[in-house]
């Protein structure tokens, strides 16, 4: 038995990897000997002087332009006044800080308030447009029935407490279903062609692809409207509509796979060759999996540009008020359109409710973004800890079955028989001889890996 | 001792598997060459009916009555520019002082979080900007529009005047222009920008910025020297990425706008067009002839915004490659 352990330790490079840095760290703090060592200082921090420099100014240049606006000068209205106190305050500002310093400080504060400014400008108007957004939708949103009736039987001049949206959402769903369903398999194996297979023809693939993300969105309906409404069905339905989805999407979903495929690790893809499988079984069983959640970020990003794409649908999937579920006949309208839709007219029920599908639509993006996010937030090759975990137990249970195997048959045998997912496995004696001769087992390599 | 056996050849022949693989995958970029091909060879040929009846005073025209065989995109054109331009006079400044903010200015976790922001405002549905500019900024720049054609009304462009010269003060007549459409896809465009430029600032070499804060340098004079000439390929890059989607904006120009076909040089004036907000508008009633027509002014979009982002794209992919040396 002190063989397996032994050889556990050895080509489990993250166990092994961990228990040396405990015995032995790559970095360590001198010893301080006789000097005295004071309380460590926050190095970023401003001092009294800046803070004052920012208050005063901002003071000043609010004073000056409430005095302008009012009482000096004709001048009125809120944007002419936050111009007015923001000029001001750049004034104030770079004449507080010359007292002190010499020009070349004086330029550096100004572009960083100017920097800082740029960024508060346009943080404050993107959330702005998201929180005007949810504001107008409050009158719509807590009625129950916006969210299980259809718009059949309410007429604009109904109150917000009749009709709803139910059928958009529907529409919605269905509509992505389909795009998805043809998106997915078409762009993540196109990606893998690019990446994998390559050559002149998958250069061209990608050019092509490039190419297609330049498409404005209402080319792609007018085609999907001229292609197939006009020429095959004759009529405006859920299917052309998504259609028209997926040529917008396709080319979103195979350029961010094609940069997260490229991001695999080729020493993954030389350890699977090197155990002689076969170039697909690779793909399935390292590159796939090793790019798993960059994959699936990149079709919910995917997801979340389609369900918002508006001009498309307005061409393909005509407008109605009543659930449809048959994607193939009849139209089908879907959450954008429906704002669109709602909007249109001049009744304020309709508007609000409009607005309260326009914030149902957002905080479907919010929602996919939010998943992208917790599933995407980490590179290929980076595990959490609880996949480290059963990694690592995996590799472990490979190797008390080798040894059984070892036990039991020749040892060129066991290891023919070994899949290709788990760690190659490694005589005993060789990797204690050379540490770290052998990269691949090193998980904190992967993320240095150069990226294209 | 050693056998030498024959010399064996080092070409392997694939595994069945591996042939399905081969042939699978190669038939899904196939598929995907297909589809897009044929988009562009449907609109061409779809197009080329509207295109040989025009002629070449189908870019210069500014009418559109394909029924009476009298059609162009003259004034559209322009007015796809115009609305283009002013979103990159609005949005290029934005992305850039807060792609140099992310990148140089803050760290730590409000980067990280600034940086998903970013990326989630680039997602928000164009819609929901176009809700915003019809029902907020509509009735809140017009004050502004009213102010800068008073006061810089001697340049012609920014003059409100009627048909026969008289100066317009009226709010009505500022309403539903390009100006207020050019800011909502100014704002729409910001992200995408400010994450193509972030990226490029972010890999300006280490080296080099240390080496100039170690000279003495300021942080701005950093940037200044460093940062801002390496990334001179990802602001030109992404500013044209912009552009390009921003000439193809379609659902908030068209709730904004009010449609003419003339041509309109005063921006702060009620009345201007786009690619675009024509399809979206004329499809509907549009005819076998008129709907060719339609495909042409797509087409002609298409290659437009085809041209910029190759540009855009070629332009940052340069810049990328001289950074490896550095």
């Amino acid at each position: 038995m002190t063989v397996i352990d032994e050889s556990r330790r050895a080509s489990d490079g993250d166990i092994a990897l961990f228990d040396e840095a405990e015995i032995t760290p790559r970095t360590n703090t001198p010893e301080n000997g006789d000097t005295i060592v004071g309380t460590r200082r926050v190095l970023r921090r401003a001092t009294l002087d800046e803070r004052f420099n920012i208050v005063g100014a901002l003071v000043a240049a609010i004073a000056l332009a409430t005095l302008l606006f009012g009482w000096f000068t004709p001048m009125t209205g809120v944007v002419g006044w936050a111009v007015v106190a923001f000029v001001s305050f750049i004034g104030f500002y770079s004449l507080l800080v010359s007292l002190r310093s010499d020009g070349q400080e004086v330029r550096d504060r100004i572009m960083t308030v100017l920097l800082v400014s740029s960024g508060v400008v346009l943080f404050s108007a993107l959330i702005f447009v998201v929180a005007y957004t949810l504001v107008r939708a409050k009158d719509a949103l807590p009625h129950l029935n916006f969210f299980t009736q259809t718009m059949e039987l309410a007429g604009p001049l109904d109150p917000l407490s009749m009709g709803g949206i139910v059928h958009a959402i529907i529409g919605t769903l269905i509509q992505i279903s389909i795009a998805l369903a043809i998106t997915i398999p078409l762009g993540i194996t196109t990606a893998v062609f690019l990446n994998e297979i390559g050559g002149r023809f998958a250069r061209f693939v990608r050019t092509i692809s490039d190419a297609m993300t330049a498409l404005p969105s209402i080319v792609a309906g007018l085609f999907v409207y001229a292609a197939i409404v006009q020429l095959i069905t004759h009529q405006r339905s859920g299917f052309a509509a998504a259609m028209a989805i997926t040529v917008m999407m396709l080319p979103i979903v195979i350029r961010a796979s094609d940069v997260v495929l490229r991001l695999v690790p080729g020493n993954l893809r030389e350890a699977s060759y090197a155990l002689g499988t076969t170039r697909w079984r690779t793909v399935w069983h390292v590159v796939l999996p090793t790019a798993r959640s960059g994959l699936v970020t990149a079709v919910i990003l995917g997801t979340a540009r389609g369900i918002g794409e508006t001009s498309p649908v307005l061409l393909t999937s005509g407008i109605t008020a009543v659930t449809n579920l048959n994607p193939f006949s009849g139209p089908m309208i879907s959450l954008p359109l429906q704002v669109f839709d709602f909007v249109k007219s001049p009744e304020p029920s309709m508007i609000a409710r409009g607005f309260g599908t326009a914030a149902v639509l957002l905080l479907l993006v919010v929602l996919l973004f939010a998943v992208a996010r917790v599933i995407g937030g980490r590179g290929p090759g980076h595990l959490s800890d609880r996949q480290r975990r059963r990694v690592a137990a995996a590799s472990s249970a490979d190797l008390e079955r080798m040894a059984d195997a070892r036990a039991a048959a020749p040892p060129s045998r066991a290891l023919a028989a070994e899949p290709a997912t788990s760690a190659p496995p490694r005589p005993a004696h060789a990797a204690d001889s050379a540490p770290d001769s052998d990269p691949t087992s090193e998980p904190e390599n992967l993320p240095k890996e150069p990226s294209q | 001792m050693a056998v030498i056996d024959e010399r064996r050849s080092l070409v392997s022949r694939p595994s069945r598997a591996d042939s399905v693989f081969k042939t699978v995958t190669f038939l899904a970029g196939a598929t995907t060459v297909g589809i897009m091909l044929m988009v562009g060879l449907f609109l061409s040929l779809r197009a080329g009916d509207a295109l040989s009846v025009a002629g070449p005073s189908f870019l210069f025209e500014q009418q559109w009555s394909p029924e009476t065989g009298v059609f162009g995109i003259g004034a559209i054109l322009l007015g796809t520019f115009t609305i283009a331009i002013i979103a990159m006079v609005v949005a290029v400044p934005l992305a850039l002082g807060t792609a140099l903010l992310i990148s140089e200015v803050v760290g730590g976790r409000l980067r990280g979080f600034l940086v998903s922001l970013v990326d989630l405002m680039a997602a928000v549905p164009s819609v929901v900007y176009g809700l915003w500019g019809l029902f907020f900024l509509q009735a809140n720049v017009i004050p502004v529009s009213q102010w800068i054609s008073t006061y810089f009304g001697w340049i012609p462009i920014f003059r409100v005047a009627d048909a026969s010269g008289d100066v317009l003060t009226d709010a009505s007549a500022f309403t539903s222009s390009a100006f207020i459409a050019g800011i909502v896809v100014g704002l729409m465009v910001v992200p995408t920008q400010t994450s193509i430029m972030r990226e490029a600032f972010s890999q300006a070499p280490v080296g080099e910025r240390e080496a100039a804060l170690a000279l003495g340098s300021t942080r701005w004079g950093m940037i200044r020297e460093v940062v801002l000439p390496f990334g001179r390929g990802g602001i030109i890059g992404g500013t044209m990425l912009g552009l390009g989607r921003a000439l193809g904006e379609t659902i908030a120009v068209y709730m904004i706008i009010s449609p003419i076909f003339t041509i309109n040089w005063q921006v702060l004036k009620t009345g201007t067009n786009s690619v675009s907000a024509l399809i979206a508008l004329r499809y509907g009633e549009a005819s076998e002839f008129g709907l060719s027509a339609l495909m042409a002014a797509g087409l002609v979009l298409f290659v437009i915004t085809l041209i910029v982002n190759f540009t855009a794209s070629s332009i940052v992919a340069r810049s990328r490659s001289g950074a490896e040396s550095g």
